[in-house]
Order: C-alpha cells, then structure tokens, then sequence
C-alpha cells in the first residue's frame, strides 16, 4: 500500500536525518550523562534510596528524563520544518495527513530507542547496573510507550506553534514540571500529600515506574497499571496530534 | 476594468486545466486574494506577475490544498480544491518559494523520498530519477548532500523533484528569486524546455518582468489580491500604446511634418521635448523607417521597448520592483528564519 510505503519513506527521512545531525545526537546523549554523574553521583555519595545506591535509583529517571526531552524537542522541531518549505514538501504529497505523523511518531521513537539503548550501555558498563536482555527490552518498551505520547505532545505543540519563540515557555510550563513531579529524582512515597496527587496525574510518572521496574524491580503503580495509562497517553495524544496536523495551514 | 463573465461552471470544460471561481484568502483583517476568477488552459505558461505581498503565494498555496480558502473554489485538471484535496495533489507538482529540499540528505536521496510519497512505481523510480537528474544535469552530483549546493543547482534539483510523478499541472513559485543573472537565465532554458516536452501546465509567479515576459504564454498583472489585467505579453504591452521611439532631430519639426506623422495608424502619441521628438509607436522596429523618411536626419534615435514595467504602473500606479521586493531578496540570502 502506498500509505505504509509513505509512513516508511518519512521513517526513513527522519532516522537518516538524526545520524546525520551530528551536534544534535551527541549533545542529546552527553546531556543525560552529566545529570546521572554530575547530579547523581555528587549527591548520591551521600544518599540511599529504596534501599539503592542514589545514581542507580534515578537511572530510570534520566532515561525517561531523555526520552521526555529527545521526542518533544523532536516533534516541536517541525515549527522550524514549517519556516523553511520543508515540511511542505512532504504535506503536500498526495498522502492523508497521518501519514505524515504516523512517519514522524516513528521516527522519534527510533531515536528514543536508538538513545535508551547507549545510556543503558553506559549505565551496565560504568555504573554497574545490571542489565540482562530481558530487562532491556522491557525496559526499552516502557521508555517507547511513554515515548510515543510525549513525542505526539511535541508534534501536536510543534503543529500549533507558529514560531520557535515560544519554546521555553514550553519548557518551562510543560517539560520542567513533567520532569520534576515524575519521581524521576526521588521517590514519591516522601512526598507531601498534594505533591503526590500532581504525580499520581503525571503520565511520566508512570513512564518513570515502568523502566525502573524493568531494571531494578521496584515499583509503585505495577505494570499494568503503568502501561495501561501510558497507552492512554499515547493514544490521546496521537490522536489529538494527527488531528493538528491534519488542520495545519501551511503559509 | 471590464469584469470577465464566465458561462461554463467550474470542471466541465475538459481544456481548461485550473477553473478559479472567487477565490478568497483572509488572513483576519488583510485579504490576501480577493474574489479572483481565472482559467487556464491545458498546456499553457501562465504567469502571475506582482509585487511582494501581492498575494501570488497564497492564491498557488490554495491551488496546491496547503491552505483551505476564505470563500469561492476552484478545480485543478477538474479535481475540486475543497472537495477533493487527494486527488488535486495527485496531478500537481510546486516548487516553493523557500528552500524544501532536505539539506542533509543526497539529491538522489530527495528525489527517492518523493517519488517513494506519490507513490511512483518502484519498476519505474530508479530510472524516472536517472531521468530527472539527466534534464537539470545534475547526474555528476546525485550522490552530494543538497545543503552542498548552490542557489541554482538547489533550484534545479527541486524542478526535477516536482516532475518525478508526472504532474499535469506545475507550479513555480518565484523559481529564480536570489539567484544571479547566469542561473536565472539557466533556469529559464529547463522551464522552456519542460513546456516543449511535456504536455504540462506550468504555473509561475514572478516580480521580475522580464521573466513573465519571456516565459509566458499569457500573464496576469496580480495587485492586492487581485487580477488587474490579463493578456498575452504582446497583448499587455500593447495595451500601453507600444515602443517609446526618442529621435535627435537635425533641425527642428515643422507643424507640417508633425501633422504627418501623426497621421500613421501606428503612432500613438507626438511630443517634443528639448529638440527630441517623443514618440510613442505600435512595434516601433518594423516603422521606423518611415518615421525616419518624414523627420529627415537624425543625430540620434533611442528606441525603448514597451515593458510590463510600464504596464503596470499604468493599471496600479506602483512600480513593481518596490524596496520590499528587494528586502524580500535579503531575506532569502540571510537566511531560513527570516524568510517572510
Ligand atoms: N500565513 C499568513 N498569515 C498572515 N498573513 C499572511 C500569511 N501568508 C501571507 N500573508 C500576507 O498575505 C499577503 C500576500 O502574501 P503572499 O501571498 O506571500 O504574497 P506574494 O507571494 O505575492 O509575495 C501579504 O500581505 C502577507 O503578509
Ligand atoms: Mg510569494
């Protein structure tokens, strides 16, 4: 079909895009290597948690911290394929508009995965967590099922913005506060009563649950309470993402 | 201006490739086309010739289904815009005004993404490119990433793109703005070339007359979002009266001598300014001759050719070339983020 062979195309497009984006793959590697050895092993010499040396306990976190980071800048990268004709040149081809997202969710997710998989690489040989194939691969498909709502959020903000201005208010108002009430950091079970209420409706919450489950068994929400609400995520978001593509109007 | 009355409804006439019925774009409280009617015939070089701003992108923008109109329609190849989006973008191709190549990957690279999305058969892809690249010349450097290219060559490299799927109807948004004179004049040879080989329609948009002039097969004078003239070039140049023909006289004009020239069917208008007699002549090339049997000796004779220039001064009382054209041009050449 000439739908799938479109999704493919624009696939393909985007992988090929990244490794060929040199400053872009490496920084979005590097960045998540501070946090864990900067942030992690600075202030967990002096901290346990869950029974867990501290770096090890916000591995998972930085792992959906990057996927989080990775698929939103991702997807609110169209705003600036939307000032150059690129973006154009693929619209107006004569395929649904889903087409088009479908292609982009994919190959964000690709990244992600492409990502998770070095920083799990790092983490099994620098930091000593242990990593079995079975725990990667769940692992892995945690961080994509959180990974396909946060990159279709980055879409669906990247089809309503006109201009590349408003990416910190994002940053601010969407990314931080998603990061930082995600138990990505620490655990929630200390948390004021009103704090822990902002995180239970956190999706990444349970994006964060979910991969540390699968790389240290321990949880908070349970598997499939994790993924049930992370495939919620994702498909509203696809969705909702799909839909402003569809209604974009290309100047 | 005489409005144009159209008897056929819009897709019934099977020679016409674009039907344009009122078309309209808002854009709050600009309207950037304003209830403009058109029909272009198979085959033809059609050219839409205003200043920046005129409303040319958004009208093309809106016959390629990037953008849904305020109010009024229009069929493309007898495919309605509103109602049949999919099957408009079937038989189009468009160069855009801005860079839509992907800088990252080969040309050959572009050209298989979009052959892969309009579904061009894969028996017939690979040689379709071969064939593309071979018509821009451009086969030495399908391997080269297009962030590599020149202005020119990123231009002829997007012309072979939009042709990969054979569309029946081409459109060219300014397909030689910011480029210098050399490759404008390259660029002019493949887009005659195409109209010879293909039995396309091609669409471009242009501010430069020179262009329109030597491209088209006929032009529309675009202003504010409206037609305000249309003809061939030929046509429109001779709505300006012709030739502006200056001649040096040896010694002055008599009243007599005047009288007679006034009288050729060809000569529009008779002045004399500073000891220069101003003429303003129907194809002054082919009559001057007479002319300069009736005047005696001349010291010198300047003949300026009618321009689309001129004519559209006369139906807008604005130069075309304005500064925001050319600001327009720097925006181009600084680069992306700026571009509109
Ligand atoms: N997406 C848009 N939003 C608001 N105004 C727009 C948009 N696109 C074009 N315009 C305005 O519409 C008018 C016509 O623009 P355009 O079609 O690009 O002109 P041209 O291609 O002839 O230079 C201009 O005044 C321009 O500023
Ligand atoms: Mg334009």
């Amino acid at each position: 079909m000439s739908s799938l062979e479109g999704v493919l195309a624009v696939w393909w497009r985007e992988v090929v895009v990244y490794t060929r984006e040199k400053e872009r793959a490496i920084s979005s590697v590097v960045t998540p290597l501070i946090w864990l050895f900067a942030f992690g092993a600075g202030l967990g010499a002096s901290i346990s948690v869950a029974g867990l040396n501290y770096q090890s306990f916000i591995f998972p976190g930085i792992l959906a911290m990057n996927v989080l980071f990775t698929s939103m800048f991702y997807g609110m990268y169209v705003v600036w394929d939307k000032k150059l004709d690129v973006l154009k040149e693929i619209l107006i081809a004569p395929q649904p508009r889903w087409v088009a997202f479908s292609g982009k969710v994919l190959g964000g997710l690709t990244i992600c995965a492409i990502q998770a998989t070095i920083l799990m690489a790092v983490g099994a040989l620098f930091m000593g967590i242990e990593i079995t194939p079975l725990s990667y691969l769940s692992a892995l498909a945690g961080a994509l099922l959180f990974g396909m709502g946060s990159a279709s959020l980055g879409l669906f903000i990247g089809a309503k913005l006109n201009s590349p201005d408003s990416f910190s208010l994002v940053m601010s108002f969407v990314m931080w506060p998603l990061f930082l009430t995600s138990g990505a950091l620490y655990p929630i079970e200390h948390l004021p009563a009103y704090l822990q209420v902002l995180v239970h409706v956190n999706p990444m919450a349970y994006g964060v649950d979910l991969v540390r489950g699968a790389l240290l068994n321990a949880w908070t929400y349970g598997p499939l309470l994790d993924a049930g609400v992370l495939l919620a995520f994702g498909a509203l978001f696809f969705w909702l993402g799909k839909s402003a593509f569809e209604k974009m109007n290309l100047g | 201006m005489k409005s144009i009355s159209y008897d056929t409804a819009p897709g019934r006439e099977t020679h016409m490739s674009i039907q344009i019925r009122n078309l309209t774009k808002s854009f709050g409280k600009l309207t950037a086309v304003d209830r403009l009617s058109l029909d272009i015939e198979k085959g033809e070089i059609f050219g839409l010739l205003g200043p920046n701003g005129a409303g040319k992108t958004t009208l093309l923008s809106m016959l390629a289904v990037l953008m849904t109109p305020t109010s009024g329609t229009a069929t493309v190849d007898g495919n309605d815009i509103v109602k049949a989006p999919l099957a408009v973008r079937k038989c189009i191709g468009m160069v855009f005004q801005g860079g839509s190549l992907d800088n990252l990957l080969t040309a050959r690279e572009n050209l298989q993404l979009h052959a892969k999305l309009y579904g061009v058969p894969m028996e017939v892809r690979e040689q379709r490119i071969a064939e593309a690249l071979e018509l821009v010349e451009l086969t030495s450097r399908a391997n080269d990433r297009a962030g590599n290219f020149s202005g020119g060559m990123k231009r002829r490299l997007e012309i072979a793109r939009a042709l990969l799927h054979r569309p029946a109807v081409l459109f060219l948004d300014e397909p030689t703005v910011g480029l210098d004179p050399q490759t404008r004049e390259h660029i002019w040879s493949y887009i005659k070339k195409l109209a010879r080989a293909e039995e396309m329609t091609i669409i471009l948009t242009t501010h430069y007359m020179e262009e329109a002039d030597l491209l088209c097969d006929r032009i529309a004078l675009i202003d504010r979002g409206k037609i305000v003239a249309l003809d061939t070039p030929d046509g429109l140049k001779r709505r300006m009266g012709g030739d502006r023909v200056k001649l040096g006289c040896a010694k002055a004009c008599s009243a007599a001598m005047l009288a007679r020239i006034k009288k050729f069917p060809f000569v529009k208008s008779v002045s004399q300014e500073d000891g220069q007699l101003v003429l303003v002549v129907n194809n002054a090339p082919k009559h001057l001759q007479k002319l300069l049997k009736i005047v005696g000796d001349v010291e010198e004779v300047h003949v300026l050719p009618a321009s689309l220039n001129e004519v559209f001064l006369q139906y807008t009382g604005r130069e075309i070339r304005d500064e925001s054209a050319e600001a327009d041009m720097q925006a181009m050449v600084s680069g992306p983020g700026r571009h509109r």
